[in-house]
């Protein structure tokens, strides 16, 4: 089958490769671009574990043609840190024990990144709600919404401060 | 698990996607939000030789209201549905049905059109639509055509759409006020389609419903539309007893597959329960206090 040309950004670097169309999103990242932070779970939609920002909205990378994201603004986990310094995001999964495996971790943490965007002050239930695609087989999610909540409430004050 | 071999397209035009159609038929599938379709291509269930993606056409999208009828653009996403101010205001039974589909994620890509043109008896929308007499508007080489939600699925993965046709909209007629408006679904956890489901939509004049449309999610291979249920309460002030008996002449219709989620029985009385508190809660926001 013929190769075709994909372009799009990927955390704010330009990126370019050749792909079959019937490749999925998360396949070229991890194996034609080497980010392999971005995890692969159940491959059917349902774990999360495959979350990446796509033009500003969560999806499974896992669901999506590669060739779709052609000329898209992509985010993976490897964009969260700035400069040597952890996102709030991550922070929060680090100080409130976030995580036990940490293989739903960048599906996880991507998934907060957009929630806290969408909606920058959450209660509990709304962190339930919003971060209701993404498994842990691990935690048990206590820690995971006091991550999310240690997040909301550092970006609120870097935002404030 | 990778989808087999296909060439894809990615067309800016609806007349592009028609001609596309024109020429593949039924060697094409069109991709909407991909999140029926890639699974089963994945599963080689589909294996499409030309796939028409259709997210890259703006006028696809969106929901505006015009002489008392509601346009949903079939690429409108289930997010989309779900953030929308009119569909809250005007038809809430919309939204409240995209509330319980699948998880945010899922929720960003899937869209109403790719819902509604599926097939599949375990979505929710098909029996949304039913009950609200929606419109489905289908474009193909030999012209346009509107066809009722109801009547439009025939079996499971069997519906009107011929292999060329597109559909552009679903047409909702504004629901007047003193309607209620629920949809109940039984379902296991997040991101499971339902044991059962049941969409009521009750417009009352005064006390006394004027008309009644009920339908079910899952429970038989199309989704059904339960027309004996109506007949129990249109003209009449419905009252718990009418209510009973609206749930047996929904559950006289079942005939779900036993799978995971329970036996035929119990899935069909699911259904009768679902129906009992979609009506409940129909008439219950329509007047403010229960029967
Ligand atoms: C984990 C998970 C849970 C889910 N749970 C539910 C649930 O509870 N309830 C539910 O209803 N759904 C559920 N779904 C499915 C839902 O999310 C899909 O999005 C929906 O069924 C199909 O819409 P789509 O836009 O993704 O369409 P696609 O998958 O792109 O297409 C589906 C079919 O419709 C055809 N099609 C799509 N758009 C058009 C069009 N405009 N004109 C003609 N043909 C068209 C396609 O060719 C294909 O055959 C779930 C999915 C997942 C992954
Ligand atoms: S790997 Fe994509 S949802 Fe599980
Ligand atoms: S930490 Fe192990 S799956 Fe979530």
């Amino acid at each position: 089958m013929t190769r075709q040309h994909l372009a799009f950004t990927l955390n704010g670097r330009q990126v370019e490769t050749l792909v079959e169309p019937r490749e999925l999103l998360i396949h070229v990242l991890r194996e034609e671009l080497g980010q392999t932070g971005t995890h692969i779970g159940c491959e059917t939609s349902h774990c999360g574990a495959c979350t990446v920002d796509l033009d500003g909205i969560s999806v499974k990378s896992c669901t999506i043609l590669a060739v779709q994201a052609q000329g898209s603004d992509v985010m993976t986990v490897e964009g969260l840190a700035k400069n040597g310094e952890l996102h709030p995001v991550q922070e929060g999964f680090m100080q409130e024990h976030g995580l036990q495996c940490g293989f739903c971790t960048p599906g996880m943490m991507m998934r907060a990144y957009r929630l806290l965007q969408e909606n920058p002050n959450p209660t509990e239930a709304e962190i339930r709600w919003g971060m209701a695609g993404n498994l842990c087989r691990c935690t048990g999610y206590q820690n995971i919404i006091k991550s999310v909540q240690y997040a909301a409430r550092k970006l609120q004050s870097a935002k404030e401060g | 698990m990778i989808p087999g071999h296909f060439a894809y397209h990615a067309p800016a035009s609806v007349e592009e996607v028609i001609t596309l159609l024109g020429q593949y038929g039924d060697e094409a599938s069109v991709l909407a939000g991909g999140h029926s379709l890639l699974p089963m291509m994945k599963l080689r269930f589909a294996e499409p030789a030309h796939l028409i993606d259709i997210n890259r056409i703006p006028v696809l999208r969106g929901i505006r209201e015009t002489q008392g009828v509601i346009h949903i653009g079939a690429m409108t996403t289930e997010s989309e549905l779900i953030a929308s101010a009119l569909l809250n205001e005007k038809c809430p039974l919309i939204p409240e049905a995209a509330r319980v589909i699948a998880d945010p994620q899922v929720r960003n890509r899937g869209t109403l059109g790719g819902d509604v043109a599926n097939g599949d008896p375990s979505n929710d929308h098909p029996a949304v639509m039913m009950a609200l007499d929606a419109l489905l508007v289908l474009r193909g080489p030999r012209g346009e055509r509107v066809v009722s939600a109801n009547g439009f699925y025939q079996g499971t993965y069997l519906t009107q759409r011929e292999a060329d046709e597109l559909l552009i909209e679903i047409r909702i007629p504004t629901p007047p006020p003193g309607t209620g408006q629920a949809y109940c679904k039984l379902k296991r956890k997040t991101g499971d389609y339902a044991t059962a489901a049941a969409a009521v939509v009750l417009q009352l004049d005064g006390t006394r419903c004027r008309k009644a449309g009920i339908a079910l999610t899952n429970v038989a291979p199309t989704p059904l539309r339960a027309d004996a249920a109506e007949r129990v309460l249109e003209g009449k002030v419905i009252d718990e007893d009418l209510i009973e008996q609206a749930a047996v002449q929904a559950m006289a219709i079942c005939d779900p597959a036993e799978d995971l989620r329970g036996d035929a029985e119990y899935r069909t009385h699911m259904a009768g329960e679902m129906t009992r508190r979609a009506i409940r809660l129909a008439l219950q926001r329509v007047q403010g206090k229960s029967p």
